[in-house]
């Protein structure tokens, strides 16, 4: 084989195997890529039933309730516009708290409740994470003070 | 009277930037010694006025001057002094007014350590580096100056967010940006050189020991950001694949690739342009982080402000650079073609494979992170790429790398067949697989996919690490600190691989609720949750719980994790309790009261995690040694343009 050759060889092996592991990301993303619905979505059923998904929205005051000493907890979510009853068991984050706008990763159960397995709360408090700022932005009857975007 | 100065010494320092860009490059271009000689005195200048102006800002943070916005904003009469000048790059305006500083120490050592290099070469590095500054300078100057006055001033600050509250968080910015700065030098060696229309072996010595440099501490600030995610945010995790942090890991790859190819093109004068390419991205990707931490176009836990201006400089500054340098590429890299042929498995075949391998794992995790851009773009819904996604895009490509690195240790120069202190690394291969299976059969009593893969890798890699130092020990020959410190680094990558395997095969995380007296057992521990305590801080109030640790009956821990909630901005922030020892961390961290006393909380048993960030650490100091090696030094300034040095034949080991 002519160095000119073997060079070729080797480069289109090397190829060969980047394709090949591109294609086993994209296989491999498209299992885990998730979706994002907003409560209306969800209420007007356009979100899957089977499948993962996040919602993001505001915890709606005064919705967040447990059984004492219990790790599950419920609450609800809301754009302004339609609400979402959530459950979760584990240990909430730091960020947590009824007002704020968090983004919580789950499915929805047969009682169109959302079940999350997730919840996240951004490190800022006055951070809303982009997609609830924007539904929540599309809803006319949002509280203008809660969809400022972080300054 | 501190923050005018302070933007008084910013705009000076910028003028010097600029006049830095425009001698150096203009001199070298009209090959005029007098304008060249400007470049150095500017540089100098330039590094007087950012510190002062640095200092000015310090100033003002340790004095509690509430009445510029910056510091109201992020700062506290009641925070602890440390944190104060911490504070300082806890956001954004002054995290860019740090990255300018140590801009202008690498611009210094730059120009402090070129002398011996030709002067037009030198200047056009310094003018390269001069228009990056003033890119910065003026990005801060109009869009984020942290000098701004608030009038009438705060009462007090609003304080440091909590979890920025930390050691290894004051620490892991200057360590990263140093990282992410330092790429800039190899980048404007590498435009220095398209521009000089001369790309030597010479050229590939000197650019070395800055790019190694600048990879060492990027390494240092990637595991310190991962270390802190691990005990500060409360989730155990020590990796998120969140956007800012493949941010800073796109360029370090990109990073490791460069270092890799230069060895290549130091040692053999060929991959020239390749060599080019890899530095002009690795910089570019420094940018690109920047860009997409700071514009906030894409979620992320470290999402600072976010400002449409702001994303828009910075997108025009990186169209700038990229388009720039990519264009000036295109029209000088087709002259540098440098003829030279290598056999299969010869050490440049091995490197070959590493560096394709690392810029196809940087062009996934870059296609990871911008492809929820591109979904919402095209319409297609708003999606997030998990964890998992980006955890097999670089698990399957590291798997090769990895077996490739153990043989191609032992390459060597054209020709395709290994040294003769390889012999012993087939059954060392064995060797690693029996350890490997052995460690989970005794130590964690299960097989488990992963862990077998990353063990038998990671212990192999370490094996065929020390084979060839061993050697040279014991037949009293000599050893390069080149050589030394490529073994010490690789010996990382597998103490890495094993870590990182045995903690993700092995680790039981559990989400319970406990009351006092309660108690809950994984892995063997017990974890009894003893009582809950107020205790108080120097900023913030806290409930402390004592969780005692015990195995089998016999104490091992006392763990007393904390529920802050601190005063100023009236966030809470939980503490985790970690106890540490070689093989193992417990890890517990308390949630929220559940009523009726229980409280939630996190415990967690993660085994080998340290060895995560030990291996890094092993990383840094082997480009640390590696840097350090004689060769690098240059010395007399013989190197006048258009003279090269002949090509290095010799079939060397220890250059990679």
């Amino acid at each position: 084989m002519t160095p000119r050759r073997k060079r070729l060889f080797v480069v289109l092996g090397i190829l060969g195997g980047v394709a090949a592991s591109v294609s086993l990301a994209v296989m491999a993303s498209r299992e885990n890529i998730m979706f994002y619905y907003d409560p209306s979505q969800v209420a007007l059923g356009k979100a899957p039933l089977a499948k993962r998904f996040r919602i993001g929205g505001m915890v709606v005051k005064g919705s967040v309730a447990r059984k004492p000493g219990d790790l599950q907890v419920r609450f609800v979510l809301t754009d302004f516009a339609h609400e979402v009853p959530v459950e979760y068991t584990g240990v909430l984050p730091d960020l947590f708290r009824e007002g704020q706008g968090i983004i919580a990763h789950g499915t929805m159960d047969s009682h169109g409740a959302f079940v999350a397995d997730e919840v996240l709360a951004k490190h800022d408090e006055k951070y809303m994470p982009p997609e609830v700022a924007a539904s929540l932005k599309n809803k006319p009857a949002a509280g203008a003070a809660a969809v400022k975007p972080t300054s | 009277m501190a923050p005018e100065l302070g933007i008084f010494a910013l705009i000076l320092a910028f003028i010097l930037s600029l006049s830095q860009a425009f001698f150096g490059l203009t001199g070298a271009w009209r090959g005029k010694p007098v304008w060249m000689a400007v470049a150095r005195p500017a540089v100098t200048g330039q590094f007087v006025f950012v510190v002062m102006a640095f200092a000015c800002l310090v100033y003002s943070f340790v004095n509690n001057d509430f009445s510029v916005l910056y510091v109201a904003r992020n700062s506290n009469s009641q925070l602890p002094l440390f944190y104060k000048v911490a504070a300082l790059w806890g956001a954004h305006e002054g995290s860019l007014l740090l990255w300018i500083l140590i801009l202008s120490i690498w611009s210094l050592a730059v120009a402090a350590f070129s002398r011996a290099l030709p002067l037009t070469f030198s200047s056009r590095v310094l003018g390269v580096m001069g228009l990056i500054s003033s890119g910065f300078m003026l990005f801060t100057l109009w869009t984020s100056s942290p000098f701004l006055r608030l009038i009438p001033a705060a009462p007090d600050g609003a304080d440091l967010n909590p979890v920025l509250q930390d050691f290894a968080l004051a620490i892991h910015p200057p360590m990263l940006y140093t990282g992410y700065v330092g790429f800039s030098v190899a980048f404007a060696f590498a435009c220095a050189a398209m521009l000089e229309g001369r790309l030597d072996q010479t050229w590939a010595k000197w650019t070395r020991p800055w790019t190694i440099f600048a990879w060492l501490f990027q390494t240092i600030g990637i595991a310190l950001g991962s270390w802190w995610a691990y005990y500060e945010l409360g989730w155990g995790g020590w990796w998120f694949w969140d956007p800012v942090e493949n941010a800073s890991f796109m360029p370090w790859l990109a990073g490791t690739a460069l270092i890799h190819s230069l060895s290549v093109t130091e040692k053999r004068g060929i991959f020239k342009s390749w060599t080019l390419l890899l530095a002009i991205f690795a910089f570019s990707l420094s940018l690109v982080g920047t860009f997409l931490v700071r514009s906030g176009v894409l979620v992320s836990v470290h999402s600072f402000a976010t400002d449409p201006t702001r994303g828009l400089y910075i997108l025009a500054f990186l169209v700038l650079t990229i388009g720039g340098s990519l264009t000036l590429y295109a029209w000088r890299a087709p002259k540098l073609y440098a003829p030279g042929g290598f056999e299969l498995f010869s050490r440049e075949f091995f490197l070959l494979v590493n560096n394709v391998i690392l810029a196809a794992v940087a062009a996934l995790v870059l296609w990871g992170t911008l492809s929820p851009l591109v979904y919402e773009l095209l319409g297609v819904g708003k999606i997030s790429v998990g964890p998992p996604v980006f955890a097999v895009m670089f698990l399957v490509p590291m798997l090769p790398l990895m077996v490739f690195m153990a043989i191609g240790m032992h390459s060597v120069w054209r020709r395709g067949k290994l040294t003769a202190t390889a012999k012993p690394l087939w059954w060392l291969a064995c060797a690693a697989i029996l350890l490997s299976l052995g460690v989970q059969g005794l130590v964690f009593g299960e097989l488990h996919w992963l862990g077998l893969l990353g063990f038998s890798f990671g212990f192999w890699i370490i094996f065929s690490a020390l084979l060839e130092p061993l050697r040279r020990l014991r037949q009293k020959q000599t050893l390069t600190a080149a050589l030394l410190g490529m073994c010490i680094a690789h010996l990382g990558v597998g103490m890495f691989a094993i870590g990182a395997s045995g903690v993700e095969s092995y680790k039981i995380e559990k989400d319970v609720s406990l009351k006092p007296g309660g108690s809950f057992r994984i892995a063997g521990y017990d974890f009894k949750f003893v009582s809950a305590a107020n205790v108080r801080g120097p900023n913030y109030d806290a409930v402390q719980a004592e969780v005692q640790v015990t195995r089998g009956g016999k104490p091992v821990t006392l763990l007393e994790p904390q529920k802050r909630h601190f005063w100023v901005q009236q966030t809470a922030n939980s503490k985790a309790a970690i106890s540490v020892n070689w093989a193992r961390d417990l890890f517990v961290a308390m949630g929220d009261p559940l009523g009726d006393n229980a409280w939630s909380m996190r415990i967690q048993y993660k085994p080998l995690v340290r060895y995560i960030w030990l291996g890094a650490i092993v990383m840094a100091l082997g480009g640390l040694i590696a840097a350090t090696d004689r060769r690098y030094r240059v010395k007399v300034p013989a190197a006048a343009p258009g003279l090269v040095t002949p090509p290095d034949s010799r079939a060397e080991l220890g250059s990679a």
